[in-house]
């Protein structure tokens, strides 16, 4: 086998018959094609004329051309060509395959898939010893290369899947540091990351390296965050060139709980542009279930964030004691809780009937004392059912004296009478501060500032269950937050004001750190060591190297100070991650990780990974080649004159009978041909023969409205509902036919505009003879209802005796187009219509109805030729002709009407009227 | 000797079907067309005999009793004659080419140039028929005859198979003078001999017309590449490496043809057409009729 470029030959020997092609082309030019013999009577008025042309007696040179490539095409073809020949790595000794196996390597797994099993294949075949390794495992400590045989490896590689973190090298320098030589595929990621180049020297000392990247441009979703209501997702790639869009998707449970995309936008990176921000506007309900944000078709850990806390912000309800004094705001009750609060949750303030109708997370009371009754107790079911009420001591309770005889359901202990004040003017003692956070308190781990001191507070009876609910205690040991399980709920109670007046707490630091650990705020960033620190931290979710979340099993629990390090493992994968109320979500990339190409040493070998697959060419060569023979024949015929004129004609009129029919289109001379004439129109089908019938009833029509009356229409035009422009016609003739396609919601609006705009449409089912009188009964009838259900289309009836349809111009009884006796349908009449005492007619329709419905067939009653002649039959005889006038009367009465609206309606005419009518 | 008697008159039977088979329909289309011109007797515009009133003349002496148009002469002082049209029966002679070249058609669609040919023949036979004019074939050595005979005789000719030859020449047949001719024929074949044939034509004072039928393509000439072209029988060929060349060598010498064919009409007085097989035929009939009556018929 031999390769060109991408192209490689299994016979290429047979290659050496493309040296025959000179001598081909030399006798194929040497042969001229042979004569036509042809029958010409007039041939002795040719005789000694003399050909001035001699070149055609050779084959003209691209014929030639074509010839020789049809011939190369097939001497090509049987040397057996295959595209992207794969490429070995040569060699026999033991192969180590590591791969990086991060998220990065996910979005092109497959890939990565078919070269490995490619690769194994071969070293199989060579009978290689080979090991495969993921670069993100920590390698085992006994045999971290266990080189084996290359089909026990690659009955492996299904089930091999990338982790959702990046590889950590150190461990596999060391480890690979004792092993015997060996060659090396690594199958990289392509990330830049530290230790790469390390690794690479390292595995150099072994053998060779050869190292296979794939061209895809990564994307990452590094992080999401929440800026003034909308979702900012910072998206990031790998490559600079070229523009790229995506599209992002935030997932979460729709109110069935079934986990859908609940909104979806577009990104674009601009060229030379890695990182981009996309804004994702959601509301707060929505944005609260949010799960998972992902960018759409990548299937990686990088491109995924699954959302916590910081997302899912808490709803926090705020009520204070007392109607807030004007110009106090830095004493309120509550002003610095929403100072803490505000950026992390969404609050509200209301009454508290309001408030627990919205059912808030977390409901905060500063110094309200009592509730009535009934309040008390919905507050208690709203507990009950999961809710935190968080409260803050403060005069008024100090001095209500809830709680104080017995244990009040919403306070976590019972209060001593009054409390206590330290360290004032009036008291002994300096102002308490806060001891150390006790192990297992939510607040472990948090650093006390020093300048926190606090100098009133309520105090604790000292019940025996005291201890168990105390969360912070200050100096002298008593309680400074205290809470008690109520229900699924939380009661919580500060012992000292949200304000200043009794400590300093609400001013510092602590205060939003201990309301973000109470699970009432949230986190506004990224993870801080110092947060987590001292806390344990359950896997609730973990990703997979797919972004696929799933349930964490068997996972222990991680410390909080390497979830904050993302020192991600096999033992802690991407994930959520709970400790007690609280939600945190480590990402396998944040906003931090680097992105950006893997530099590799110069003189590194690389190994094609895109073009795994051999495609063989024998097969397109071989119908190229046949298609040129094909074309050859052609040319051929062509130049021997043998081509005839009819065989092209005739295939040019099959071309022309593929090609769609021309397209209908108004121009400006059709509109303005329109607008200075009366034309009546007709609606275009689709249907040629419909419409040449439309066309030529109308035709008749109008001759016979220019000869009997003042009406002189010029020709007929056919309409399209679709792009044409109506409102230039009085009158639209259409004829049903169940082969239409139903018009479009533009085109139904337009319809509507012509017909509240005075246009009247006439609609024939034609078919009157099956169904006497339109209707649902044939396919017509059920192609009109389709149409006109759209239509705004007042209510129908039968044309009544008294309608002014039979009277516009001439006397009718009936309206018999190419079938008769079938009622026609119109707008019907007012129902207070009333026939006048003395009056033959009622005053009816005040206007013009805007359909006539019917299927008479009346455009082949009226259609006539070019020559001016009935194109259809109608009945039999002179009774057949009698019914054409009949129709051709009924037509000019339609129009008539529609020109004139109701005038012989009016009453004026009436004597007129009963004179001809002999009353 | 007994096989061949015996195969003879089969054989006779056989061509003479055959020949007979093309009779009716050709009878049948010539008369078709014939009934789409209508027209009356050709008289002579001068007194002489026929059936025609012409004039009343005042009598002259000399003139016969029972000439004298009484009823007319009530009505004057003198005595008139009642003179009638004179309307002479003329002998028109057709020459239709009948020769190998006039079977030809470029396309299924078309009918041969010998087809139209016949058909224009027999058609302008059936009118002349009808106003009791005599004709005949020329090759027919007979004298011209009248009357519905004569047709079913020219059609009975004219189903024949057509000659061998590539190209017709009119036979020299002794006219009398003043006789009409019609010449139905492509007049592509040897030019002299045409010249001859109407020469003599000329000398004996006959006059007619030259109807030219072509086909389409042999106007076109829409030939292109390497081709041999050959006459009808083959006799005559000619091979060209690239026809398309010759088209306008072609095109100016079948004009020159036609150009030719006219100034002879012209000189020796009578009148030429140019008829295309892929044209209807009764404007052809039509002209050639009004030709013929023009010419004094």
């Amino acid at each position: 086998m031999i390769a060109l470029g991408p192209i490689g030959f299994l016979a290429p020997w047979l290659l050496a018959g493309l040296l025959a092609l000179p001598i081909l082309w030399w006798l194929l030019r040497a042969v001229p094609p042979a004569p036509l013999r042809r029958r010409f009577p007039a041939v002795v008025l040719l005789l000694g004329l003399e050909d001035k042309e001699t070149t055609p007696d050779r084959t003209p040179w691209w014929l030639l051309l074509l010839r020789m490539l049809a011939v190369a095409a097939a001497i090509i073809a049987f040397a057996q060509p295959v595209l992207n020949p794969t490429d070995r790595i040569p060699g026999r000794g033991p192969l180590l395959i590591a791969l990086d196996g991060s998220w990065a390597s996910a979005q092109s797994w497959a890939v990565r898939q078919a070269k490995l099993a490619e690769v194994l294949q071969y070293a199989a075949q060579d009978g290689r010893p080979v090991a495969v390794v993921r670069l993100t495992d920590t390698p085992k400590a006994d045999a971290p290369l266990a080189f084996a045989d290359a089909d026990t490896a690659a009955a492996r590689i299904d089930g091999l899947e990338p982790n959702a973190w990046a590889p950590n090298y150190a461990p596999w320098i060391a480890a690979i540091a004792e092993a015997e030589p060996f060659e090396t595929l690594w199958l990289s990621d392509g990330l830049a990351r530290d230790g790469r180049l390390d690794l690479y020297a390292a595995l150099s000392e072994k053998g060779n390296v050869s190292v296979g990247e794939t061209g895809t441009d990564l994307l990452a979703l590094k992080s999401v965050r929440i800026d003034s209501g909308d979702l900012a997702l910072g998206a990031a790639r790998l490559s600079e060139s070229g523009e790229r869009r995506f599209a992002l998707s935030a997932e979460g449970p729709d109110p069935a709980g079934i986990t859908r995309a609940l909104a979806r936008t577009d990104g674009a990176f601009a060229e030379g542009v890695t990182e981009v921000e996309v804004r994702l506007e959601l509301q707060s309900e929505l944005r609260n279930r949010v799960t998972r944000v992902a960018i759409d078709g990548v299937r990686s850990a990088g491109a995924v964030q699954v959302a916590d806390d910081a997302i899912q912000r808490r709803s926090v309800a705020l009520l204070g004691g007392a109607r807030e004094q004007e110009g106090a705001a830095l004493v309120s009750p509550l002003h610095f809780l929403r100072k803490a609060l505000v950026p992390t949750a969404d609050l509200f303030e209301a009454d508290l009937a309001d408030t627990l109708q919205s059912n808030p997370d977390v409901i905060v009371m500063a110094d309200v004392a009592e509730l009535g009754e009934a309040e008390t107790q919905e507050v208690i079911t709203w507990v009950e059912a999961g809710g935190h009420l968080v409260r803050f001591a403060g005069p008024r309770l100090a001095s209500s004296g809830i709680g104080q005889r017995e244990e009040h359901p919403l306070l976590p202990v019972r209060l001593r009478a009054g409390g206590r004040t330290v360290g004032g003017a009036m008291s002994w003692g300096e102002p308490k501060a806060l001891d150390p956070f006790a192990d297992g308190s939510p607040f472990f781990g948090l650093v006390i500032p020093p300048d926190v001191s606090v100098t009133s507070q309520v105090v604790a009876q000292p019940d025996p269950n005291l201890a168990d609910r105390v969360l912070a205690s200050l100096a002298d040991g008593t309680p400074l937050v205290t809470a008690k399980d109520l229900g699924n709920g939380r009661v919580i109670l500060f012992h000292v004001t949200a304000n200043t007046d009794w400590s300093t707490l609400p001013l510092s630091g602590l205060f939003v750190q201990m309301l973000e650990r109470l699970a009432i705020s949230t986190r506004a960033g990224g993870l801080d060591a110092d947060e987590l620190a001292g806390t344990t931290w359950l896997p609730e979710k973990t990703v997979d190297g797919f972004g696929v979340l799933r349930d964490a099993a068997g996972l222990a629990g991680v410390d909080g100070a390497r979830l904050a390090a993302r020192d991600f493992g096999p033992d802690m994968p991407p994930g959520v991650y709970v400790s007690g109320d609280r939600r945190v979500a480590v990402n396998a990339v944040d906003a931090d990780t680097q992105i950006t190409p893997a530099v590799w040493p110069g003189g590194a070998a690389f190994v094609a990974m895109t073009a795994a697959i051999e495609q063989p060419l024998q097969s397109w060569l071989l119908m190229a080649a046949l298609a040129l023979l094909a074309a050859d024949i052609i040319a051929t015929l062509w130049i021997g004159g043998r081509l005839q004129a009819r065989g092209a004609v005739a295939a040019l009129a099959l071309a022309l009978a593929l090609t769609p029919a021309e397209t209908h289109a108004q121009t400006e001379e059709d509109l303005l041909r329109a607008a200075n004439n009366t034309v009546l129109a007709y609606v275009l089908t689709g249907n040629s023969n419909l419409d040449a019938l439309s066309r030529g009833g109308l035709t008749g029509l109008s001759a016979e409205l220019f000869r009997r009356t003042s009406i002189e229409p010029i020709a007929p035009v056919g309409v399209n509902v679709e792009t044409d422009e109506l409102s230039l016609y009085p009158f639209l003739y259409w004829p049903i036919s169940d082969t239409q396609t139903p018009p479009s919601a533009a085109a139904i609006a337009k319809l509507n505009a012509f017909l509240r705009g005075g246009g009247m449409i006439l609609f024939d089912t034609r078919d009157s003879n099956v169904s006497g009188g339109f209707g649902v009964g044939t396919p017509n009838g059920r192609a009109l209802q389709a149409i006109a259900r759209q239509l705004d289309i007042p209510p129908l009836e039968p044309v009544p005796n008294d309608h002014v349809l039979t009277r516009a111009f001439y006397l009718l009884q009936d309206f018999p187009g190419r079938y008769a006796n079938a009622d026609v349908w119109v707008e019907a009449a007012p129902p207070d219509a009333e026939q006048i005492e003395g009056m033959p007619f009622r005053n009816l329709n005040d206007g013009v109805t805007p359909v006539v419905i019917g299927g008479n067939d009346w455009a082949s009653a009226w259609a006539i030729n070019e020559d001016g002649r009935p194109i259809f039959p109608v009945g039999r005889g002179s009774a057949g002709e009698q019914q054409r006038e009949i129709a051709f009367r009924f037509g000019i009465n339609l129009i008539m009407h529609v020109m004139t609206g109701n005038y012989k309606s009016d009453q004026v005419h009436v004597p007129a009227l009963l004179d001809r009518l002999g009353q | 000797m007994n096989q061949l008697s015996a195969q003879a008159p089969d054989a006779l039977r056989a061509e003479a079907e055959a020949q007979a088979a093309g009779f009716p329909g050709l009878l049948a289309e010539a008369s078709q067309l014939a009934a789409t011109v209508s027209l009356g007797a050709h008289g002579r515009r001068r007194a002489g005999p026929g059936d025609e009133f012409w004039q009343y003349r005042p009598a002259v002496a000399g003139d016969a009793q029972r000439q004298i148009d009484w009823r007319r002469s009530a009505r004057a002082d003198g005595h008139f004659v009642r003179q009638m049209e004179w309307q002479n029966l003329q002998a028109v002679h057709f020459w239709i080419d009948q020769s190998a070249s006039m079977a030809y058609r470029s396309t299924d669609k078309l009918p041969a140039k010998g087809e139209r040919a016949r058909v224009l023949g027999l058609a302008i036979a059936i009118l002349l028929t009808r106003a009791g004019e005599s004709f005949g074939l020329m090759q027919d050595p007979q004298p011209p005859r009248s009357g519905r005979g004569q047709v079913t005789k020219m059609a009975m000719r004219l189903g024949a198979a057509g000659e061998a030859d590539d190209y017709g020449v009119p036979p020299g047949k002794d006219m009398t003078t003043g006789n009409r001719a019609v010449f139905v024929s492509d007049f592509l074949g040897d030019w002299d001999a045409l010249l001859t044939a109407l020469g003599r034509s000329a000398e004996q004072r006959v006059q007619g017309c030259l109807i030219q039928v072509l086909d389409p393509v042999e106007e076109a000439f829409p030939f292109d590449g390497r081709t041999i072209f050959e006459s009808m029988s083959g006799a005559v060929n000619f091979e060209t490496r690239r026809a398309k060349a010759l088209r306008d060598g072609y095109l100016e010498r079948l004009a020159a043809r036609k150009d030719a064919l006219a100034g002879l009409a012209r000189e020796t007085g009578w009148t030429y057409l140019c008829h295309h097989t892929d044209k209807p035929a009764r404007p052809a009939l039509m002209w050639a009729y009004n030709a013929l009556s023009e010419a004094g018929l």
